[in-house]
């Protein structure tokens, strides 16, 4: 069994009480760090710990922290993006709606460490029930003498308050997140400046996603050096993955990092296996923006290792062969999904979201989808599969933020592993008309009809 | 041509007005804007779950910001109705993991139970369907959201049941 480092006390009845979390254990942490330790020392325990971002970019937390401007002068903050909005991913909200108090200690020892006295967590506007969870939460530790002025007689000061977005899947990119913070459209900001040196109205701030936050308590109170004991090379620590589509038990799994996908996907301790006992056709190991991977190549690297679930080994050979960790929404189909309309689904969210600051994003993201649609209603040209290549090569790298990437990235890997079903849905338009929404023929049948009719 | 203009009763009462200050005081003095999306949602609520130009310039004025500061907010976020909707508001999630769980097939159902079109309330005001993008809750899939709450794991029965139950008017909409 996997350890559990943030959701050991999810069972723990009242846990989402002040007084049932402290009587746990809770807030040790932030004794810990304002009493023996100093904001230095706390940042060398995240480095230590080789914590990487949860949000989906994993880049090392303890980093991050250590850019941000100290010398300015200026007001310094934290932000936490609970802007959860990326497909397949539901694990903060999760974490948020039971363990209000465990984001709110790792908000109070990282604000701590960055010497930031005025702190905001960013939830996305959709996740309302949960805001009114973290303010009621907020609001205990403040009269528990956990917020507000002198801490623990510390001199330290610190002001939190939970902000909801409106209904903006780009307000989860950092910059965005920023703009909105300030009251504004999400639209993001080109970096350099990054946010360490110029972030919220002008002021040095880290922004770190939920769970990146709420393991911060753990490496606190047991050290760096333990957290990195746990996983494998440089993927440390637990992760939560969220899971979803046609799994027997879909849901928010904590996870040791280096657990085979395959154990994760089919023992009954996870997953276990396909909820239709179908056969596997896909996954997508990271949230929407990855790539996706057939069947053939999830279990196992190409050099025949098993796949783990690690940042390195899910990347295992690039986009060739290889997706992306991301933010852990683990999506599973099975043989009856169809993957263009998944894909055309996948662009209309892309277009739908994107904020419309760059061309290439907002004209391409319209395009693909509009493509892509016409192809899965069998109007489809022969053309338009290398179209759609071309589409998403020239949104890849060319935008301000990530919403690109993450826009082109699903239908370049689309093409690449399911060319066939494309083709199909092209040269067969009768054989796809009556069919209901998602479903789609077993892809060895679609294959041999292509082949067949090439040859 | 459709229609963009609405006329709404503004009704900004003292406790709506507490509320608006009390989440400016979470921002640096000079900084009110930034209570901007957050007071929104507020004043939303209490007026029938949209926002007509009239009081998006009344926002404007107490957060002492322009009125095309709040047009250009209002406009960008998917959250903020600019024209009165059904007083429940079925906003279903259509996003690739509700769909393999069957959210099309739902929505169909509930369009066609309701007698509507996406997008239309119904002729009594009290019903709308709306498809919307990633809800978060892929894992509880097929869901919608209502009001400040997720309903997840629906089935054409549970339709059948919260339609009831809204009739009877047993859902609460907003956790205040």
């Amino acid at each position: 069994m996997s350890k559990k480092i943030l959701l050991d006390q999810i069972n723990v009845p009242g846990i989402r009480t002040y007084e049932v979390y402290r009587k746990e254990g809770g807030y040790a942490s932030v004794e810990k760090a304002i009493k023996a330790m100093t904001p230095d020392e706390v940042v060398e325990e995240v480095k230590k710990s080789g914590l990487r971002g949860r949000g989906g970019a994993g880049f090392p937390a303890g980093m991050k922290w250590s850019f941000i401007d100290k010398k300015s002068g200026k007001p310094r903050h934290l932000v936490c993006n609970a802007d959860e909005s990326e497909p397949g991913t539901f694990k903060d909200r999760y974490l948020m709606e039971f363990l209000p108090h465990l984001l709110i200690e790792g908000m109070i020892t990282s604000s701590f460490a960055l010497g930031a006295n005025l702190s905001y967590i960013y939830i996305r506007g959709e996740y309302m029930w949960v805001y009114k969870i973290l303010e009621r939460a907020i609001a205990e530790a403040k009269a528990a003498g956990w917020l507000g002025k002198n801490i623990l007689g510390s001199g330290y000061d610190l002001e939190l308050h939970v902000h909801c977005g409106a209904g903006a899947y780009i307000c989860g990119e950092e910059t965005a997140l920023i703009e909105s913070l300030e009251g504004k459209r999400g639209n993001p900001r080109i970096k350099p400046p990054f946010p360490a040196v110029s972030g919220l109205w002008a002021n040095p701030t880290v922004v770190n996603n939920v769970e990146t936050i709420a393991s911060v308590p753990w490496i606190v109170n047991n050290s760096g050096d333990d957290y990195a004991k746990i996983g494998v090379g440089r993927s440390t620590g637990t992760k939560l993955i969220s899971a979803s589509g046609h799994v027997k038990n879909p849901g928010v799994y904590e996870i040791e990092l280096g657990l085979t996908v395959d154990e994760f996907m089919n023992s009954d301790e996870y997953l276990g296996g396909m909820y239709s006992d179908r056969p596997l056709k896909a996954l997508i190991p990271g949230g929407s923006s990855v790539p996706i991977l057939p069947a053939d190549l999830i279990y196992k690297t190409t050099n025949g290792e098993d796949r783990l679930m690690t940042y390195e080994s899910l990347s295992d050979g690039g986009f060739a062969t290889g997706s992306m960790l991301g933010s852990g929404g683990f999506i599973v189909y099975d043989d009856t999904a169809c993957i263009v309309r998944n894909t055309w689904n996948f662009s209309r969210f892309y277009h739908h979201e994107s904020c419309g600051q760059c061309t290439p994003c907002r004209e391409g993201t319209g395009w693909l989808e509009k493509v892509l649609w016409r192809i899965e209603n069998g109007q489809g040209r022969e053309e338009d599969i290398d179209l759609l290549w071309s589409i998403q090569s020239k949104i890849e790298g060319n935008t301000i933020c990530p919403l690109g990437d993450a826009a082109s990235w699903p239908v370049a890997a689309a093409i690449r592993h399911f060319r066939e079903e494309f083709e199909y849905h092209i040269r067969f338009p009768e054989k796809i008309k009556n069919r209901n929404h998602f479903v789609a023929e077993p892809f060895s049948q679609v294959k041999h009809l292509v082949t067949k009719q090439t040859v | 041509m459709e229609k963009t203009h609405y006329k709404q009763e503004i009704n900004m009462t003292p406790e709506l007005m507490a509320r608006i200050e009390e989440l400016c005081s979470h921002y640096p003095a000079d900084k009110r804007k930034s209570a901007l999306l957050p007071v929104l949602h507020d004043v939303q609520d209490a007026h029938d779950n949209w926002l007509s130009i009239e009081l998006q310039d009344k926002v404007a004025d107490i957060l002492q910001i322009l009125p095309i500061e709040v047009y250009e907010v209002v406009t960008f976020y998917t959250m903020y109705n600019r024209r009165p909707i059904g007083k429940y508001m079925f906003e279903f999630c259509q996003t690739s993991s509700c769909c393999l769980r069957g959210t099309e097939d739902l929505m169909d159902y509930t369009c066609e139970k309701l007698g509507v079109k996406i997008g239309e309330p119904t002729a009594d005001g009290l019903f709308e369907v709306r498809g919307v993008e990633c809800l978060g809750a892929c894992g509880y899939a097929p869901m919608m959201q209502l009001g400040d709450f997720y309903k997840e794991n629906l089935t054409k029965d549970k339709i059948d049941q919260i339609i009831d139950d809204c009739r009877d008017n047993k859902i609460i909409l907003h956790d205040k």
